[in-house]
């Protein structure tokens, strides 16, 4: 029960913030922000129950309702501790955007709040969805809010990225939603069962000549939102485009949804036909990190290169998700958490310079560090995450990542590598653009207020423990890593 | 001990938080005294710890468990023995006196604070370095102290060339630790630890000897060395981070972030011997560099810059010395470059902040009664650096590895002749700037004089680069050799080649160096009485090229920015807009072309439709009918 | 009644078919356009009967009655849209109504 009301507060919570917000706009946004704490409070209180328990292997919570018997549908949300890490990194996200949004959203507030929020349900809802027709129902309930607030609250181009962005990935979606209902079928042809139900879909894996196809099925899906090179166009202009809100969750969370996707279903439902894929997944995810880091340094726009940095970054997800091995993948998880924490930091930077300077083209922006010396550490800090300097959350993902890919396919982590030199040509040149150098035009800007420097410092001492203290993420999420392995040794492949 | 050993890494990254959080709503008189308060207790307590090392031995010395994962067990822990003690007490005691002088020397600075702030932040990061226990808590190390490099160099970041000093360093050395990074990767692949004590004790044991894969994790390891240590071909940012205030380079970029690739080899001695070849190119990378930065730095106008590519030079000895197996050797000049190299830097300082902040050293000049202390420390640190036989330091410690360079299994005529040489240009290019500086007319007036703490300072540098060389004495002068024997549990002894050992060959080698160090300051000398008829040389045709040439060191900038840097943003800026998009964008572009003309069958006119629908009718009739 | 063959009428019924069908298609006069309907609908009552005759069924002649019902019916309903036709836009040429259009 207590994974519906995960789901269901936010949405509560957007409704009657919507209500409010035709009287009295303030009440309407801590209502909202309400609602996202009450589901980190819910989120971490489970967190710290399941470890005083020793990080048992077993379900955290789980919850079946049955549907459309008739279909094999079931209302069946399940937590384990890859979706617990990754709801508690919503509900964290969540406040963030609705607290950036204070200033920044002055139009239809009601509106914009009641989309983040539906949002963020369908996002939860897609981490805790344990029947695959469930699963496709939260997939596509994220989109159409996403495309609201990028299309009415963004920025100069958002209609147009709205669309490119909604046309991306519903039309991947609809990729995964034939995969779905043609892996009902084959599944029920092999075994009888006709069911959606991912338990039991999960005890037989389908191989043969289908699964390779439902494998690209559900794996397009997630590669594009991932996003892997080549499906990654529409990340530009999506974040680009976002209010500071839409970017956080953008980056922060939706992001994650296509590297839980690809970790929770596509490699467990089909192990024989992803260890054949490995190797192509993992030249994309060089080609995704190299590719990425040169592309980031040529950007004008500071918005534009934060967002070109998420491609290099989840490059290394999709390398460390499909290399295979443990170690790999552990490096895969922390990097998806350390990412939506440093990329939500700079973006609320982008955010608070926009707001400040009422520009984003680097030309215009620098010497930044006079002005708001705040601004400048910060932007720092999460540059130096997002180059992957060890100490920091970031590092100690991506180096797993290299380190494990490099056991299967020394090749690929050997160029992944210069990822490390490309990312530090990009950071170095984000933070000498904006924060560094001259003041030429003489900004004089106003400080950060006790809100912004309390989300910014939050983020901060995140991304630092988990660069100093990763342990828990990895214990947490170590019974994920052996629903892998266990399918994979039914079918044979993988040691 | 465990402990003491803790909060010595600890408490300069408590000093550095305090100063970064609080440091602007304090005084900067207590800033300061923060700042060298943290070093200083760090110091302190490195000498209880090394009495108590003396007595019970090494020591390892977990904190918490950092990343356990399936394969990886890599805890927080640091690792006490002879090489990181020395370590410790160098750097301890140097950075100490550094932070002396600058909290004097920084005073008038806006972001006092900061300055200690990334300068506490850095020693807590070195420490960590010489201490880790395992390769990724060096690599965390490693990584921080680029970072604070990068920080300190480009500290008055708002000269844009500054900034862009601070990110050549920082772009440069990456490109050092990436391979360092490869190199954990294959030692992790073979040892399946990352633990330094558990890989060197079964190199033998794992890697074949004079194999492919020791070699190629020996060139990965020197290549995050040469990275960290400016050598051939990594080079290039050491000259340019002299942008950064002058106790950062005396710190950093003299006495230890620079000397971390020296540390890096020496601890993990054991691979590197495991592959001769690997091993060979340290000898030949240091001798290249040595040469190269020593007469480059014979052309250098900026005071600071000559005593970068000397810097270049010195660590180019050390590395020679580990190519040729005197581990010990390179260590105890490490030491001694630590204390006359940061003493020139800091002299330096005095001399630059006097004339209100004059770098060029031909506007200097009778600086010699002016300033007295400054002029003394100088020339003592000069005679260390040119190894000025027996009252210097820098002597013992440069013959050892010369001695090296002949008399070591690994070593030959070609390393000696170019240890040799570039002990001539040594001497030469240290006191041409001796001279240049302290004698003859004065050119630019003094401002300021130097104050307590600077004085201190150098001072206590000076009497260092005089006496730390009589604890390694060579068997020629008696053999006495604490440093060694403290050393010998840690370091092997390289064995000597038969034939080249020997007190003869011991002490003709020591006189041939000694007389060329000599004869450097007198060409030094020869050059200043006569500086028209030199000047005059160097204005000629040839004189001009190769003055040039070896002035912006040998066209290394030039080589990198037409190969690599101009390339690459060309390639970025024309990927701009993401080719890849256009390839979606041309999927719009096609249903917008479908839709055009698709549309152009929708007249309005109803006669085309009832065409349209007379065809259909007649087309689907005649299906039917002649099935 | 005298042996007709039945083809005969069909093929005399094809040809009225055609001929309307292509008058309906080529004229613009929207009045020509149901001149051309009424001359199919005529068409295919010939061709009804027809079969009805070589069937020796009363049947065929009965749908020839509804036949003539519905042309009338049709008739009424698209005379008087082409008189409204012809008030509101003063033209009864089809090409003219093109509002429609793309």
């Amino acid at each position: 029960m207590i994974l519906t009301w995960i789901i269901a507060i936010p949405a509560i919570g957007g409704v009657l913030a919507w209500i409010a917000a035709q009287r009295n706009v303030r009440a309407a946004r801590w209502i909202a922000l309400a609602a996202c704490f009450f589901d980190l409070v819910i989120s971490v209180s489970l967190w710290i129950s399941h470890r005083s328990l020793g990080f048992p292997g077993t379900l955290i919570r789980e919850q079946i309702v049955p549907w459309v018997p008739r279909f094999g549908v079931s209302y069946h949300l399940a937590m384990d501790g890859l979706s617990l890490l990754l709801v508690i990194l919503t509900a964290l996200l969540g406040i963030m955007a609705v607290a950036s949004s204070w200033k920044e959203i002055t139009e239809r507030v009601g509106g914009f709040l009641l989309s983040l929020m539906l949002l963020l349900s369908g996002i939860l809802g897609v981490f805790l969805a344990y029947d695959l027709f469930l699963f496709y129902f939260f997939w596509e309930l994220m989109l159409i809010p996403m495309y609201f607030v990028i299309g009415i609250w963004g920025h100069e181009n958002r209609v147009q990225a709205a669309i490119k962005f909604f046309l991306f990935t519903f039309i991947s979606g609809l990729f995964m939603l034939v995969a779905i209902i043609g892996l009902y079928f084959v599944h029920g042809r092999a075994t009888g069962v006709y069911t959606f139900d991912y338990p039991t879909l999960l005890a037989s894996p389908v191989t043969g000549r289908y699964a390779s196809w439902l494998m690209l099925g559900f794996f397009i899906a997630f590669a594009v939102k991932l996003p892997s090179f080549p499906f990654h166009t529409w990340l530009p202009d999506a974040h680009t485009e976002a209010p500071t809100a839409g970017s956080v969750i953008l980056a922060g969370l939706m992001l994650k949804t296509g590297a839980y996707g690809l970790i929770r279903f596509a490699l467990p439902l089909f192990p024989g036909a992803s260890a054949a894929f490995a190797p192509i997944a993992l030249v994309l995810g060089v080609a995704g990190i190299i590719y990425g880091a040169v592309l980031t340094s040529a950007q004008r726009d500071f918005k534009r290169m934060v967002a070109y940095t998420s491609v290099s970054h989840m490059g290394f997800v999709l390398l460390g998700i499909y290399a295979g091995n443990e170690l790999a993948l552990q490096g895969a998880v922390l990097e998806i958490i350390s990412h939506g924490i440093s990329t939500g930091a700079l973006f609320l930077l982008v955010g608070m310079v926009q707001e400040r300077t009422g520009t984003r083209d680097l030309k215009h922006l620098g010497g930044l560090w006079a002005t708001v010396p705040r601004i400048g550490g910060f932007t720092l800090l999460f540059a130096l995450a997002a180059l992957g300097l060890p100490g920091l959350g970031n590092f100690a993902g991506e180096f797993l990542v290299l380190l494990g890919t490099f056991q299967v396919n020394p090749a690929a982590s050997a160029v992944a590598s210069l990822g490390f030199i490309f990312s530090v040509i990009y950071a170095l040149r984000l933070v000498q653009k904006t924060v560094l150098g001259p003041n030429k035009e003489n900004w004089s800007l106003p400080k950060l207020s006790i809100r912004e420097t309390t989300m910014l410092g939050i983020l901060a001492a995140l991304i630092i423990w988990l660069g100093l203290y990763p342990q828990p993420i990895f214990d947490t999420a170590r019974a994920s890593q052996s629903v892998i392995r266990q399918s994979a040794s039914k079918v044979g492949d993988l040691p | 001990m465990g402990d003491l050993l803790w909060t010595i890494v600890l408490i300069p990254f408590l000093g550095s938080a305090i100063l970064a959080v609080f440091g602007a709503f304090m005084p900067k008189k207590i800033a300061g005294t923060i700042a060298c308060a943290s070093i200083g207790i760090a110091w302190f307590l490195s000498i209880i710890v090394a009495i108590r090392f003396v007595e019970t031995g090494t020591a390892n010395v977990p904190l918490y468990r950092w990343i356990y994962v399936n394969g990886l067990h890599a805890d927080m822990s640091l690792h006490l023995d002879a090489l990181s003690m020395l370590m410790v007490g160098v750097v301890t005691f140097v950075a100490f006196l550094i932070h002396l002088y600058a909290a004097q020397s920084m005073y008038a600075e806006d972001g006092y604070s900061r300055f200690f702030s990334y300068m506490n932040l850095f020693v807590g990061f070195m420490l960590i370095l010489v201490l880790a226990a395992n390769l990724l808590v060096l690599y965390l190390g490693w990584e921080g102290v680029g970072l604070c490099s990068f920080l300190l160099i480009g500290f008055w970041y708002k000269d844009i060339k500054n900034v862009h000093a601070a990110q050549k360093a920082f772009i440069i050395t990456r490109i050092g630790d990436t391979a360092l990074a490869i190199g954990l990767f294959l030692l992790f692949r073979e040892f399946g630890t990352l633990d330094i004590q558990t890989i060197l004790s079964n190199a033998g044991r794992v890697l074949p000897f004079a194999g492919a894969t020791a070699a190629v994790i020996g060139f990965c390891l020197i290549g995050g060395a040469i990275g960290k240590s400016a050598q051939i071909p990594l080079q290039t940012w050491l000259p340019d981070a002299m942008a950064g205030p002058t106790p950062v380079s005396a710190l950093i970029h003299a006495a230890t972030m620079v000397t971390a690739g020296v540390y890096l080899l020496a601890r993990m001695h054991t691979i590197i011997s495991m592959s001769p070849a690997a091993q060979l190119s340290i000898a030949v990378i240091g001798t290249i560099t040595l040469l190269y930065a020593g007469f480059s730095a014979l052309t250098q106008v900026d005071i600071k810059r000559v005593l970068a590519y000397s810097t270049m030079s010195q660590i180019g000895y050390m590395f020679v010395a580990l190519g040729v197996g005197a581990w010990t050797g390179a260590m105890f000049h490490f030491m001694t470059h630590a204390f006359f190299k940061a003493l020139l830097f800091l002299s330096a300082g005095i001399v630059i902040d006097s004339l209100g902040g004059e770098h060029d050293i031909f506007k200097m000049g009778g600086l010699r009664t002016r300033l007295p202390i400054a002029f003394w420390t100088f020339l003592v640190g000069s005679a260390s650096l040119s190894a000025l036989p027996f009252i210097t330091a820098g002597f013992y410690s440069k013959d050892e590895i010369i001695w090296a360079e002949w008399s070591s299994q690994l070593g030959s005529i070609w390393l000696l002749a170019g240890g040799l040489l570039g002990s001539l240009i040594t001497a030469a290019y240290a006191f041409r700037v001796v001279f240049l500086v302290f004698y003859g007319e004065a050119e630019t007036e003094v401002i300021n004089k130097p104050g307590m703490l600077e004085k201190l300072a150098v001072i206590v540098l000076s009497i260092f680069s005089i006496i730390a060389g009589f604890i390694s004495l060579p068997k020629a002068l008696g053999g006495f050799d604490p440093f060694g024997r403290f050393l010998s549990g840690v370091l092997p002894h390289q064995p000597a080649a038969a034939g080249r050992s020997g007190l003869t060959a011991e002490e003709v080698i020591l006189a041939l160096s000694s007389t060329l160090s000599i004869l450097g300051i007198y060409l030094a000398y020869a050059y200043f009485k006569n500086r028209l008829a030199s000047e005059a040389l160097g204005l000629s045709p040839t004189g001009i090229r190769v003055h040039t040439f070896l002035y912006s060191g040998w066209g290394a900038d030039k080589l990198y920015d037409r190969v690599f840097a101009r390339p690459y943003k060309a390639l970025a800026t024309w990927n701009r807009n993401d080719f890849i998009d256009k390839f979606y964008s041309g999927l719009g572009a096609l249903a917008r072309y479908a839709n055009h003309n698709l549309s152009r069958t929708q007249t309005g006119k109803v006669r085309n439709y009832a065409a349209a629908v007379l065809f259909g009718a007649i087309v689907i009739a005649a299906i039917v009918l002649l099935r | 009644m005298s042996s007709v063959p039945i083809s005969h009428v069909l093929i005399l019924a094809a040809i009225l078919f055609v001929i309307g069908a292509f008058g309906l298609v080529v004229r613009r006069n929207l009045v020509f356009v149901l001149m051309s309907i009424e001359i199919m609908l005529s068409a295919t009552g010939i061709a009804f009967a027809a079969a009805g005759s070589k069937w020796h069924q009363a049947d065929g002649q009965a749908v020839v009655i509804f036949i003539f019902a519905t042309a009338a019916a049709e008739v009424a309903v698209g005379l008087s849209l082409l008189l409204r036709i012809f008030r509101r836009l003063k033209t009864v040429d089809s090409d003219k109504l093109s509002t429609m259009k793309g």
